[in-house]
């Protein structure tokens, strides 16, 4: 232990010195950007991916593995991140949360990893989070999410609720003179928080009425009352926030009730269904509804482009990129922004440097981490077509403001 | 004295204790760092389950789809008491009502329900893990086993009861949290749960624990409450026709059977930290007699070993192969059930037992001649 501190001091001297002789720019010693013992070395730096690869959840996480699978490459490709290749460490939360929690703890404690890009349903980032907090670690979270959240050990790559939906519901009451709301989503926290959030600003902002509110048992499947209830009560939008198998049986129960999505009448919006949604349920089951979220694979801007292409070389050409994986791409490039500007993989200090990087490549557009360690982002608003893609139909002006704690919608 | 401790703890089931012990609470400590010492103490939490369902299925032929039940309730009634600790108001000074746990905020209640008031007490808890799983446990026991119902129509029933629990929780999610569960737990009365040297007395107290429960199991299993099980669950009716009430032994053992899941639950949420509906119903239910079979159901012992052969596969398989895992697991449990039908146990009362006795009969035997040999020398 002694001659090996001893060594480290040595080797941390002859390194000054020999900075200083020479006064060559040399890469830093591993000791000097890692000072709380993380898994670097002269020449790696090891980072874990924990997502569900088994399971339910798998069909929804696997885009997340690629994507960041895509950046590190992409990042080691480009030299790295302060001269080091990022390897990683892959572990499979197997949709079952407590493994996430053990996982997480695996791999900052056992494994020394200096970020952990994963973690996909609330439900798993919940378990994971204490375990976060407790071992100090770094979680680039990509989903969006339900807000109410804000830890100093997570960097939240995805939307916040208020991100997403308030500039839907405005676009829907300004462009298509919505006035009747419907509100149905799954049952759990990020359905249930989504439309308290929609149905204050239904209420209170844009002043119109909710005809409307309901929520189904997650893997539900007959939704034939609620579509009898639908059509009685003709609202001018269904705002929609069902998730994963749920979302086929629902669209394909509409369209046999004989609602043409097209017609706008009413008209659909969701915040869930994503292109990889879109793949299970049929491009022609769908057809016509809106969705409003970040991002959309038909994005057309230089960055997403070549986002889309690289993509496609790595894992095929025909497969979807949904607005979470997008989201989950940006998480190793964001942490290697941070660790850059701070000049060390120390997650405190990655912290301190955190708010205000920006990345101007991101697919998305430009996105910048906020000081409350969301994502500013901008949102817009996609048609479905009948080919499974949406085609972008809106752009909010602005980036938006996350607010995951929003004052008079709680 | 000695005569009542030796029939209900023979020399081979005593020694075979004793080596579990020692493998837990010395071998395991001494060869593992805190990390995996905790995953162990989180496998030897499901052991409990695993051991109740040797005595229920295993010797009282009652084979229960929905041991998670009791296992969640434990669970949940020991994260309700540390959720209420660490939602204290200055915890929870950014929500809208401080002092209630964080989810029942999200969910607009604005008052702790009624149920949730008792769990500020410790001693309350400490009774109501027990009790709780117990009450709901004789209430459904004595609506089926009075009825005479048993067999696959109990095993589909608890199974009912397992789904619609799940379903329960997940649905009143402002009063139970939900899909999430009751996460970041921190303290017990004061005490730090997170902390290294926490995990490390919560280890030994569940391994203490579970040794306490194993000698519990044992003794029934010697009783004649035993003897009387293993005759019900060959022939029941001649049971009854002896004049016994058959019900009045099976909703016992039942009962018991719960008891030990729920303290299985409770030194579940104490070492992993969080309690979620992902334990209490169908699929995680099924796991536990999987443990069981795996480790062989006829041996109480071969309960907890299976418990932590699976486990740890599960855990060494998932780390090598993230992708593949599942698989392979599914491979194992096929291959055990189908060429060791009373799996672990059976293997080794079969194949390893007889092979050690011989080697210390000829232990033994090799003795006598040298000390003779000696004898002669001398003379």
């Amino acid at each position: 232990m002694l001659s090996k501190t001893l060594s480290s001091k040595l080797k941390k001297t002859a390194l000054a010195l020999s900075a200083g002789l020479f006064l060559t720019p040399t890469i830093s010693h591993a000791d000097a950007v890692n000072t709380t013992g993380l898994a670097v070395t002269d020449d790696t730096v090891t980072v874990g991916i924990l997502h569900s690869v088994t399971g339910t959840m798998a069909i929804s996480e696997t885009g997340s593995v690629q994507a960041e699978k895509l950046a590190i490459e992409q990042i080691n490709a480009m030299g790295g991140v302060l001269g080091r290749k990022i390897e990683y460490i892959q572990e499979d939360g197997a949709s079952d949360w407590p493994t996430f929690a053990e996982k997480s703890k695996k791999l900052l404690v056992n494994d020394k990893v200096a970020a952990v890009f994963g973690c996909w349903t609330s439900a798993s980032r919940k378990a994971a989070l204490p375990v976060f907090e407790q071992y100090n670690g770094m979680l680039y979270y990509p989903t969006f999410y339900e807000g109410l959240e804000q830890s100093p050990n997570v960097i939240y790559t995805g939307q916040e609720a208020t991100q997403q939906i308030l500039e839907g519901l405005d676009w829907a009451a300004q462009t298509k003179g919505a006035k009747k709301y419907y509100l149905l989503g799954s049952d759990y926290i990020w359905p249930r928080t989504s439309n308290k959030i929609a149905r204050k600003h239904i209420e209170n902002v844009l002043k119109q009425k909710v005809v409307g509110e309901e929520y189904y048992p997650l893997g539900h499947t007959q939704f034939n009352s609620v579509i009898n209830k639908i059509k009685l009560k003709k609202p001018d939008v269904v705002f929609i926030s069902v998730v994963g198998g749920s979302n086929v049986a629902f669209y394909k129960q509409l369209k046999a009730a004989g609602i043409d999505m097209t017609k706008e009448k009413p008209l659909f919006l969701t915040i869930s269904v994503t292109e990889d949604e879109i793949l299970g349920i049929g491009g022609e089951n769908i057809e016509g509804i809106y969705a409003s979220m970040k991002y959309f694979q038909s994005l057309p801007n230089e960055n997403n482009k070549k986002f889309v292409e690289a993509f496609k070389a790595k894992w095929g050409k025909d497969i979807v990129i949904g607005d979470v994986t997008q989201a989950a791409y940006l998480g190793p490039w964001l942490w290697k922004a941070a660790v850059e500007k701070a000049g060390s993989f120390d997650v405190d200090k990655v912290r301190e440097a955190s708010p205000g990087i920006e990345l101007t490549t991101a697919p998305e557009g430009y996105v910048k981490i906020h000081k409350n360690h969301h994502l500013w982002s901008k949102t817009r608003i996609g048609l479905a077509q009948p080919d499974g893609q949406y085609k972008v139909v809106y752009e909010s002006d602005e980036l938006i403001e996350p607010d995951p704690f929003p004052e008079g919608y709680q | 004295m000695s005569y009542g401790l030796r029939s209900f703890l023979p020399k081979n089931d005593m020694i075979n204790i004793l080596l579990l012990a020692v493998l837990i609470m010395v071998i395991f400590p001494l060869s593992m760092d805190i990390f995996r010492l905790n995953l162990v103490g989180k496998y030897l939490s499901y052991a409990f389950v695993a051991l109740g369902l040797a005595l229920c299925w295993g010797y009282g032929g009652i084979l229960s789809l929905g041991q998670g039940v009791f296992f969640g309730l434990g669970g949940y009634c020991m994260a309700m008491f540390l959720k209420l600790e660490a939602s204290s108001p200055e915890n929870t000074a950014i929500q809208s009502t401080p002092g209630i746990p964080d989810f029942m905020d999200w969910n607009q209640l604005t008052a702790l329900p009624w149920f949730w008031e008792p769990f500020h007490s410790l001693g309350f808890t400490m009774i109501a893990i027990i009790a709780v799983p117990v009450i709901f446990a004789f209430i459904v026991s004595v609506a089926m086993f009075k009825r005479r119902v048993g067999g696959v129509y109990f095993a589909i029933i608890t199974q009912a009861i397992a789904a619609i629990l799940t379903i329960l929780i997940i649905g009143q999610q402002g009063y139970t949290g939900g899909v999430n569960g009751i996460t970041d737990l921190r303290t017990l009365n004061g005490w730090d749960i997170r902390t290294d040297e926490a995990k490390y007395v919560l280890y030994f107290l569940c391994c203490t624990l579970l040794i306490g429960s194993v000698l519990l199991a044992q003794f029934v299993r010697k009783s004649k409450l035993g003897r009387l099980l293993v005759a019900m669950r060959d022939k029941e009716d001649r049971v009854r026709f002896s004049g016994y009430d058959v019900s009045n032994f099976k909703i016992f053992i039942f009962c018991l059977a719960a008891a030990l899941s729920a303290l299985g639950g409770a030194m579940f949420t104490l070492q992993v930290g969080f309690m979620s509906p992902s334990f209490v119903g169908i699929v995680p239910s099924i796991e536990m007699v999987i443990f069981c079979a795996v480790g062989g159901r006829l041996s109480l012992l071969g309960a907890v070993y299976g418990t932590l052969l699976v486990n740890w596969t599960k855990t060494v398989f998932s780390e090598s192969f993230p992708e593949l895992w599942l698989f392979g697991l599914g491979a194992l449990f096929i291959g055990v059930v189908l060429a060791f039908p009373n799996g672990l146990a059976g293997v080794y009362s079969t194949y390893i037992e007889p092979r050690l006795s011989k080697w210390f009969k000829d232990l033994r035997s090799m003795r006598p001649p040298m000390a003779s040999s000696t004898a002669d020398t001398r003379s």
